[in-house]
């Protein structure tokens, strides 16, 4: 095993250019591990980690990128970096070099702009996003590791400056029909949303497309809006705004837990909207929700996507829908090809959201989970890479994303994953997550399919069979092709649910006794 | 009274991207003005000069 290195002075690229860049390289005979990264400390440990060390790496600045490449052999190392300038070019070719180099460039550009999108390292992201609030611009800030006080710090700015700031660790937001970040491509109608949770939002948007209405703007607030130090500040002005939009008519939420004294805060706000307003709060215990006034509950994104849809076409909100019979006798057949030994659900997701989703449903089920993003503290897993049980895992965790990419982007981690549930014989059922838009992989099932069909190979070998359930986030109208993803799924041998709280019933009767 | 929060909402939303690349771009696949900054770690990711400069503009 041979390794080298290239350090190129002054010369900064964004973290999914360099991904690319690496999984190309990555993809040449002979090499075995890859690092393209700017020399920021946090990425210089990474290096450390998988034993690259230098000098030079040492003295690299944030702006300097270094290429380290594993291989078989030195001229497999020395032929990739001897082609660096190639690998660079191949991702560059459609995006020429723009002479913007800062946001007050971008501003002399387009004077009338209203929106500033920040997605740098969190450590610049507060003060890009501060300069961005002082030329009146509002902000999307997908940049996570900002502290807590910046983050009160810039939404008090912008309250008093009547602006928004989506984030940080905003993942999606719709505004007038333009997805910004990673967000779906729906039709654009009456529903508006508010949502704390970014894959609650892409779910709860999909769903209002697929339910034939359509949305006015989806508001991302980030993950820490309804802490109790934020206390809801973007989901204020993002109620107000909403509640003043002429194309709005119903108000949906979409979050996980809130503080308490936040939700009171909500409560006292949504008392006086002028429109009605439906709330997701995954969980909260649903006594705490009941008899709010101008407040209708629902306990699943599903529930509020019904709820909401049915008040805009002027109907009663439909009954639940649940799994069709056709679904249950799929459920039934796999069932019975399974080994005594084979009890567990290993749940492998993308979307963090759904992990709490699925883990609310089963519970409700009297189906215990553990996770490394647990329901109930009791069932966190001490190593998120060892499942225990009926495990459901969100690999979107930092834990799995600090210097990698997020599995919305990339498969690569998700199908080891995979591979290495399906060896464990006490598993019976693998659960997983697909989500489309704008900014996702453009094939995430064609990435995984094969790690799929190998998983239920290694269960056969065992004599029994390995039951994949899947659920699909996406619209027809997404750059993805939905219906080919889901015929790779169906073809794989997988069961295919339009969301995730469908596919979480049905591994509520796949783990459920006679 | 119009904010410009409501004024974003009104639309169409002109956006100014700063960071990952690809963000820009489908923003530009849906048809929505942007304006991407080829954005580098300001004073070469230095903090102390970071400040330092903050503090002179």
């Amino acid at each position: 095993m041979i390794s080298g290195f290239v350090i190129r002075k002054n010369q900064y690229y964004d973290s999914v250019f360099l991904m690319n860049v690496s999984r190309r390289m990555s993809e040449v005979k002979g090499v075995l591990q890859t690092a393209v990264l700017m020399g920021s400390p946090a990425n210089k440990q990474l290096l450390l980690d998988i034993h690259i060390q230098d000098d030079q790496i040492e003295k690299a600045q944030p702006n300097d990128l270094i290429v380290a490449v594993i291989a078989e052999s030195p001229a497999i190392v020395e032929n990739v970096l001897g082609r660096l300038n190639e690998w660079l070019e191949a991702i560059q070719e459609n995006a020429p070099s723009l002479s913007v180099k800062t946001l007050e460039e971008g501003l002399s550009q387009k004077p009338n702009a209203n929106l500033a999108v920040i997605s740098v390292p969190g450590e610049y992201a507060a003060r890009e996003a501060k300069k961005a609030l002082e030329a009146g611009l509002n902000v999307f800030l997908f940049s996570a590791n900002v502290s807590i006080e910046d983050e009160l710090a810039l939404k008090q700015f912008a309250a008093a400056q009547g602006l928004l700031v989506m984030g940080p660790d905003c993942g999606t937001s719709l505004i007038g029909g333009a997805g910004i970040g990673f967000a779906n491509s729906v039709r654009r109608g009456p529903v508006g949303v508010i949502g704390a949770a970014g894959t609650g939002l892409q779910e709860f948007t999909s769903q209002v497309h697929l339910a034939g209405s359509g949305i006015s703007h989806a508001i991302g607030t980030g993950s820490h809006d309804l802490s109790e130090k934020i206390n809801g500040l973007t989901t204020l002005a993002a109620l107000d705004a909403l509640d003043a939009d002429q194309q709005t008519r119903i108000i949906a939420i979409v979050s996980k837990p809130p503080a308490a004294s936040t939700l009171a805060v909500l409560f006292e706000r949504i008392k006086t909207c002028k429109k009605p307003v439906v709330g997701c709060f995954l969980g909260v215990n649903p006594v705490l929700l009941n008899g709010k006034p101008n407040f209708q509950p629902a306990e699943t994104i599903d529930e509020a996507v019904r709820i909401a849809v049915a008040s805009v076409n002027g109907q009663p909100a439909m009954p639940t829908v649940g799994l069709t019979e056709e679904d249950l006798a799929a459920i039934r057949m796999e069932k019975k090809r399974w080994l005594p030994e084979q009890k567990y659900l290993r749940g492998i997701l993308a979307g963090g959201t759904f992990c709490y989703q699925s883990q609310q449903i089963l519970r409700k089920a009297g189906i215990t989970i553990h996770s490394n993003n647990p329901f109930d503290r009791k069932y966190l897993l001490a190593d998120p890479d060892r499942s225990i049980e009926n495990t459901i895992v969100d690999m979107g965790d930092d834990f799995y994303t600090i210097g990698r990419p997020h599995p919305m982007i990339d498969g690569a981690m998700r199908k080891r994953r995979i591979l290495a549930e399906s060896r464990d014989p006490q598993v019976a059922v693998l659960y997983l997550d697909f989500i489309l838009g704008y900014n996702a992989s453009m094939d995430p099932v064609g990435e995984m399919v094969e790690a799929i069909r190998e998983a239920k190979r290694n269960s056969r070998q065992r004599g029994g069979t390995l039951t994949v359930v899947t659920s699909v986030c996406g619209t027809e109208a997404d750059p993805q092709d939905l219906n080919l993803q889901m015929k790779m799924l169906q073809e794989a041998g997988a069961l295919v649910f339009r969301s995730n709280a469908l596919a979480s019933a049905a591994l509520c009767e796949l783990l459920g006794q006679e | 009274m119009e904010t410009l929060v409501s004024k974003l909402l009104s639309g169409p939303v002109i956006a100014i991207n700063l960071g990952l690349k690809s963000f820009g771009a489908s923003l530009e696949q849906q048809g929505v003005e942007v304006v991407q900054v080829e954005w580098a770690p300001p004073a070469g990711g230095d903090r102390e000069m970071m400040d330092l400069l903050d503090d002179l503009l």
